[in-house]
């Protein structure tokens, strides 16, 4: 017997490897910036990579960039997902990941330099996560962080 | 090597670390909190509420399994969750007397404070008096819950 107490059941969602390969994607701009910053084409690659974030947390990680270049580049050459995943946990790492963008942004724009290198390496660890590891450190937070606040 | 370099391979060497960590310890049902916060017993230790107790007065409508209950925190953002929500429910219908209880841990924080859940999923195997046996953080296989309800009867 099953009692089931959570009220929101999904019963569509998004292939889950989009947001994998788009976290893969994020990593290799990231380790970008992380080589050219603090110079002005490493401070645009990370501007351009914090839009992006906005847009998926915002639109969702299924309409942003990223997920256009899995749709038509990717996903043709796999098969069909054996399951669809919630898209609000990968909505909300792009949140998350929007924020540590924003301060690595601050960080470098300022002169803070080791705010900006810092902020861009826990970015880059937590993209590498959800590459490799399909694991999402901002969705991880989101208990803790309820927890503390409430 | 830059800056940047350097905090590059720390943050790879810092996922890797993290991954691998995970990947070795989710699902894996462990002794419970409280059996590890107790110190060797010299004086009686009074008595502990039995957790069910806690979730019944959350959850007035939860039922507790006559052999056991698998006692499931979740939360929106977590993908791991769907899927044990099928392994936990597909094992409460498979063996008798277990009932599988879900629980959106945003909304019972007291509850996850009681019990001192840090991450969901977070799976807590009660047995029939409702007193916590094992509990496993991250999405736990199958043959685990079987295993861990072995231990609950």
């Amino acid at each position: 017997m099953s009692a089931t107490v959570q009220s929101s059941h999904v019963t569509t969602g998004i292939d889950p490897r989009g947001p994998q390969v788009a976290a893969a994607l994020t990593s290799v701009v990231l380790v970008a910036v992380l080589l050219l910053a603090p110079g002005p084409i490493g401070i645009a690659l990370l501007a351009a990579q914090a839009v992006v974030f906005a847009l998926g947390a915002t639109r969702g990680v299924q309409h942003a960039p990223y997920s256009w270049v899995f749709r038509t580049l990717v996903r043709p050459r796999l098969s069909p997902p054996t399951e669809l995943e919630d898209e609000r946990p990968p909505r909300f790492a792009q949140a998350v990941g929007l924020g540590f963008a924003l301060v690595g942004l601050l960080g470098f724009v300022v002169g803070a330099d080791v705010l900006g290198f810092v902020a861009v390496g826990f970015a880059l660890a937590a993209a590498l996560l959800n590459a490799v590891f399909r694991f999402c450190l901002g969705c991880e937070m989101y208990l803790l962080l309820t927890r503390i606040t409430h | 090597m830059s800056t940047g370099a350097w905090v590059v391979v720390a943050a790879v060497a810092l996922a890797l670390g993290l991954g691998c960590f995970r990947a070795l310890t989710d699902g894996r049902f462990r002794g419970t909190h409280r059996v590890r916060d107790v110190a060797p017993v010299v004086e009686p230790v009074e008595p502990v509420e039995a957790p069910w107790s806690h979730v019944a007065a959350a959850l007035p409508g939860a039922t507790l399994g006559e052999k056991a209950t698998l006692l499931q925190f979740s939360s929106a953002f977590c993908a791991p969750c769907r899927a044990t929500r099928r392994t936990l429910s597909e094992v409460a219908e498979l063996v008798p007397g277990v009932e599988h209880v879900e629980v959106d841990a945003e909304h019972h924080l007291e509850l996850v404070r009681r019990l001192g859940i840090l991450r969901t999923p977070t799976t807590v195997v009660l047995d029939r008096a409702g007193r916590e046996v094992t509990r496993a953080a991250g999405a736990p296989r199958k043959e685990q819950v079987l295993a861990a309800l072995g231990r609950a009867e």
